[in-house]
């Protein structure tokens, strides 16, 4: 049985620092695998989490997830800032550039589909069906499915770490530099096969989303009175439908180049790289919006329920957001100007750029005009809102200035650019999850994050970022290209300096981030939410207990307005009197280990694949088909909850005792 | 109070650190051009910049403000709980960000014409050619009317535009002379182009924009810029070294090396650029 | 409101505010969802296809290769088997058995028989030496034709299953909806190809 390529040699044992990095992990993982045994926690790690389809526990997954791999991202950006911080004039740095490559290219793929993609998508998963008034997503076991897909690409992408290597061309990786020619070794593998595996899971999760949004809400919500959270999901998973093919495709052909000697971006025998920047763009720039449109939606909730005032301009919230959705499609060539595409085409994707600004700039503005006029409460929550509007409007304004295509052909793969995408990255998409994770976690766990440290928290990412990122965009301006792992200039190390301490700044919030969960914990009690609504929140989650029940709604709400919860409890006279329905029972389905087995068989044959393992690639394939079929003759299993035990559950939380 | 003095920081920061970051920009690279195709971008860059600035501005300060002047405790503060909508902020909230978006869209396609990287702008003398090939990881370059070549090492005459061919050998790079304005990327099988012009004489920095590869940031390369006199100078004794640049010398150079100290050749064998630009579309033997 | 003008409302209430749709409206509506995803798909592959139909190497071109005798055979086969697939459907709906398993099992040959159609020109292709690592074209060529191929090979493998489920299972309501998912999807299959011998075989020269 042959290995294909795999032999001991993949293991880096010369790497001291993969190498001290394997160690510490290792006795990591035993240690957690060996509390779980001892305190006997499998059984219900099992049949409570891993196998539950339960959007709530779901989505509390993938937030843990992107938490994780956080760490794993940061790590490299420490690196990579600490090498510029030392390799100026002749120096070297401690990272040589086959190691130094790995790491950028790690750090890109990782934030953006392993941190980003899964905060965004747990913290749908977690709030959409309460938004909506019903008990979970349209395909539960579908969701747990596309949870353990992506965690078979976390998994496939940190094996790389120590088995074999990382691809060495970037996130994108741009052809021809990813092909077989220049990138002989397994590294581009790695990328492509755990981003098709991951990538399938995102794709199930936006046919999930979408359908829910479209076909699952409560009684009486109409389209004008579903919370604007759902309205940027909804734009966000019908962008996931439309985008994520596209990077299938596409890395599908780059395989088929690598694995069988076809010729789609090859240089030779007709083959087209400029096809591949094309589509792989085509793809990406909608996945900037996938990520930013739910981070907007958050603060939306988020600025409303703490202004006490309902989001202002909520129809042209809807129309912007909608308009982001199908405009994202039209812009994908400024991120090649330079490629030489002439006037006319830079000049109508420029155009276009700029008018996709128009939406963003008029939520900022809606945004603001909900607070005047409103009781601000300075929450951690709403420190993020304000950070994050004063944060994202520079990374717009330098968006836009990067859509002229003049002003591209001198700042294009500039630190200039890097600055910019980090700006609207981080003020926007990081400062949104780390607040929706803030703003929902009582929900989930039925008590609040400590204040204090949330708002130490803040403050250590805000100013962290300007400090490390400040200094990026004069750099650029400078003469400064991006993925340089030295650079000739000594007037260039005093900003990387700068910009160092930014990252150890941002370093030191996300180690508050973890003091903050555990002293959470410890003072659980202080802070729990016995009301199920901490905030005086505006949509219906805040309606039910924290946390929720398993079937969320003890009876389905008659939505009759927007802001359901709110006009509800502070309507007063205005309130339309609810009406009574009956309590029915309630079919919840069980937990099902199918997502957990097929990710099994998805990493056995990503793995084989990426060494030419091809009977283990097969066995891993049929592995997969077998799930399936068990999984098709499964008969729907169901729990019944009794109408008396829902009715019981809902007086002993009017009493205070549930 | 701790709300206000957070906010009241901000304020003062932010600006202070744009300050900063304008400055110390100021006196190399992008803001220091010495061509006019670099000019006119500088220009486009501060123009867009200041009229965003007038804006983004504003709308922090009232971002700021609102959340100052709002804050729960100010008992002043008028509180409209239920009012969330009103057709004419609708209109101006539209509008502001459609007129900005005018504006620079028309200067962006205006901007995309006048400085379309290929393109000789009007009143231009006649320019030079080069012919560029990307290698991993160095630069050739080719001046096929004076018939010699270098590596790593570009001499222009001043006040002169100077016409770019460039092609890839390997894989994608982007030839870029921050101080003189736009990047072009070089993409084997095929040919773009690229004309600049230095008016003022110095040595001048190149690199490459678009990640290759392992020794990508060695790929630097000096652009001396000198009368025109030196430059006739120049060629002429670089024509007389005896260094042959022909096929065999181009297979040589295709090998992968980084930090190639400069060198120039006294005679090219004909055709050797269209040969470059073909060669990667027969076989890509790297 | 009170509670019987909220009841009547409902009852005239737009379909958007009537709650949760029924489970088939959902399974068929993601089904659709997929559906157009895989669509994405394999518009990615026409356009690799249109932007390297030129790029033949030096090598064979399209008119040089394609047989259209056996496309319009195949296309046959193809079509033919979404007709017996919307009966087999219809018998299924109704619940009789003997006529949705002989439908079904007229897909399936005509299936294959339209797979060993493309089999056969993919090996005499890379026989004359026109195989997908020829050029960019033929890499296009091979890649958009053997996607649809192989999701028609896939929809068969799904199709005897579904036969087996029906035969364990009987016309239980789960079964009816993937039926229903079944018969989508091999429509949808031969929507692609009908623009796949149009762009590819039709549209050589």
């Amino acid at each position: 049985m042959t290995l294909g390529k795999l032999s001991w040699d993949a293991i880096p044992f010369d790497q001291p620092i993969v190498m001290g990095t394997l160690v510490v992990l290792g006795i990591a993982i035993v240690g957690l695998l060996l509390l779980i045994t001892i305190r006997g926690w499998w059984s219900y790690l099992w049949h409570e989490w891993f196998t539950s389809v339960d959007h709530k526990r779901i989505g509390v997954m993938y937030v843990l997830l992107a938490l994780v791999m956080l760490v794993r991202g940061f790590a490299d950006a420490i690196m990579m800032r600490t090498q510029l911080a030392l390799a100026a004039g002749g120096a070297q740095g401690f990272l040589p550039p086959e190691h130094y490559d790995q790491i950028f290219s790690a750090h890109g793929t990782i934030m953006i589909f392993f941190v980003a993609m899964p905060f965004v998508v747990g913290l749908m998963n977690f709030a959409v069906p309460l938004q909506l008034g019903v008990r979970d997503v349209a395909f539960p076991v579908l969701n747990n499915v596309s949870f353990w897909l992506t965690a078979a690409g976390v998994l496939l992408v940190n094996v790389s770490l120590f088995v074999g290597e990382f691809a060495r061309t970037g996130w994108l990786a741009y052809p021809p530099l990813s092909e077989i020619a220049y990138s002989p070794g397994v590294g581009v593998d790695y990328y492509l096969w755990s981003l098709q595996i991951a990538g399938l899971g995102t794709l199930l999760s936006g046919i999930n989303l979408t359908t829910t949004i479209l076909k699952m809400r409560a009684p009486g919500m109409s389209y004008s009175r579903m919370p604007v959270f759902c309205w940027t999901a909804l734009a966000s998973n019908l962008l996931i439908v439309a985008a994520f093919p596209v990077l299938t495709a596409t890395f599908a052909m780059l395989l088929l180049d690598r694995y069988c000697g076809f010729h789609f971006f090859t240089n030779d025998a007709g083959g087209n790289p400029m096809m591949y920047i094309n589509l792989i763009w085509l793809w990406g720039h909608p996945e900037v919006y996938i990520l930013i449109l739910p981070a907007f939606g958050v603060f939306s909730e988020i600025v409303a329920t703490f202004s006490g005032k309902p989001l202002f301009g909520y129809r042209s919230m809807v129309v912007a957001t909608m308009a982001i959705c199908v405009l994202s499609f039209m812009v994908w060539l400024h991120h090649f100007f330079t490629m030489g595409a002439g006037a006319n085409v830079n000049g109508f994707f420029g155009i276009m750029t700029m008018i996709i600004a128009v939406p963003t700039g008029v939520k900022v503005f809606n945004w603001l005009f909900t607070m005047y006029g409103g009781r601000i409460r300075f929450t951690a929550a709403m420190h993020w809102a304000i950070g994050f509007i004063v944060t994202f409007v520079i990374g717009g304004m330098t968006g836009v200035l990067l859509a002229i295509p003049p002003a591209d052909f001198v700042l294009h793969n500039s630190l200039f650019l890097i600055a910019h995408f980090h700006n609207t990255v981080i003020g926007g998409v990081v400062f949104g999850v780390l607040a929706g994770y803030t703003y929902w976690f009582p929900k989930a766990f039925g008590f609040t994050l400590n204040e204090r440290l949330g708002k130490a928290i803040f403050w250590c990412w805000v100013l962290g970022f300007y400090l490390a990122f400040m200094p990026l965009y004069a750099l650029g301006l400078m003469g400064a290209t991006r993925r340089m792992q030295h650079y000739s200039e000594l007037s260039w190390k005093p900003w990387m300096l700068v910009a160092l301490c930014g990252a150890v700044l941002i370093f030191i919030g996300l180690a508050l981030t973890a003091v903050q969960l555990i002293v959470s914990i410890r003072q659980r009690n202080l802070h729990r939410d016995r009301t199920g609504d901490p905030w005086l929140g505006r949509t219906l989650e805040w309606s039910v207990p924290s946390p929720p029940p398993p079937w969320n709604f003890g009876r389905l709400p008659q939505v009759q307005t927007l802001d359901a919860h709110w006009v509800a409890n502070h309507g007063g006279s205005n309130a339309p009197a609810a009406p009574t329905t009956v309590y029915r029972a309630v079919r919840i389905p069980r937990g099902n280990p199918t997502g957990i087995f097929m990710a099994f068989f998805a990493v056995i044959y990503g793995f084989a694949m990426i060494w030419h393992i091809y009977w283990l690639a097969i066995l891993g394939l049929v592995g997969g088909l077998i799930i399936a079929l068990v999984q098709a003759w499964r008969p729907e299993r169901e729990i019944e909850i009794a109408s008396e035990e829902i009715i019981a559950y809902e007086s002993g939380v009017a009493r205070g005792v549930a | 109070m701790r709300a206000a003095s957070s906010r009241t920081f901000l304020r003062r920061a932010l600006p202070a650190t744009a300050l900063c970051t304008m400055l110390a920009a100021c006196n190399e690279g992008v803001l220091a051009p010495k061509g006019p195709v670099g000019l006119a971008e500088k220009t486009i860059l501060l123009d867009a910049t200041v009229i965003m600035l007038a804006v983004v501005i504003p709308v922090i300060l009232l971002t700021l403000y609102f959340a100052w002047w709002y804050r729960a405790s100010n008992e002043r503060a008028r509180y409209r709980p239920d009012w969330g909508y009103s057709g004419r902020i609708e209109m101006i909230v539209w509008s502001i960000p459609a007129l900005i978006v005018l504006f620079l869209g028309g200067i962006a396609w205006i901007g995309s014409h006048d400085l379309d990287p290929g393109t000789l702008w009007p009143g231009a003398r006649k320019p030079l050619d080069i012919n560029v090939v990307s290698m991993d990881w160095k630069w050739l370059f080719i001046y096929p009317e004076q018939n010699i070549a270098t590596v790593n090492e570009l001499t222009v005459p001043v006040g002169t535009p100077v016409h770019f061919h460039l092609t890839s050998s390997s894989v994608m790079n982007s030839f870029f002379i921050p101080e003189l304005g736009s990047q072009i990327y070089t993409m084997a099988g095929m040919v773009t182009q690229l004309i600049l012009q230095a008016d003022e004489g110095g040595i001048y920095k190149g690199l490459s924009a678009q990640f290759s590869g392992d020794g990508f940031a060695d790929m630097q390369f000096s652009v001396r810029v000198v009368s025109e006199q030196s430059f006739k100078d120049w060629v002429t004794a670089a024509s007389q070294n005896g260094v042959r640049l022909d096929t065999d010398g181009y297979d040589a150079l295709l090998q992968p090396s980084h930090a190639d100290a400069p060198r120039t050749y006294s005679s090219v064998e004909p055709g050797l650029f269209d040969h470059a630009v073909m060669a990667t579309m027969q076989t890509d033997t790297h | 409101m009170t509670s019987a003008e909220w009841v009547e409302r409902a009852v005239y209430a737009p379909l958007s505010e009537q709650g949760p749709a029924p489970k088939e409206v959902v399974v068929g509506f993601g089904f659709w969802l997929f559906l157009l995803s895989d669509i994405v798909i394999f518009a990615a592959l026409f356009a690799a296809y249109a932007v390297l139909s030129g790029a033949v190497a030096g090598g064979p071109s399209g008119p040089e290769l394609f047989d259209r005798q056996r496309v319009f055979t195949e296309t046959l086969c193809l079509l033919l088997s979404s007709v017996t697939c919307g009966f087999g459907y219809l018998a299924v709906q109704q619940r009789r058995a003997a006529p949705a398993y002989l439908w079904m099992f007229a897909t399936i040959v005509l299936g294959l028989l339209f797979l060993r159609q493309e089999t056969a020109e993919f090996a005499a292709m890379v026989a004359a030496g026109a195989g997908p690592s020829r050029s960019a074209f033929l890499s296009a060529f091979y890649t958009l034709v053997g996607t649809h191929g192989l999701h028609v090979t896939a929809g068969l493998a799904w199709l005897v299953v579904m036969l087996a489920q029906l035969a364990t299972l009987g016309f239980e309501p789960m079964v009816g909806r993937r039926f229903l998912c079944f018969a989508l999807f091999w429509h949808a299959l031969d929507i692609v190809w009908i623009g796949v011998f149009t762009i590819v075989y039709l549209g050589a020269h």
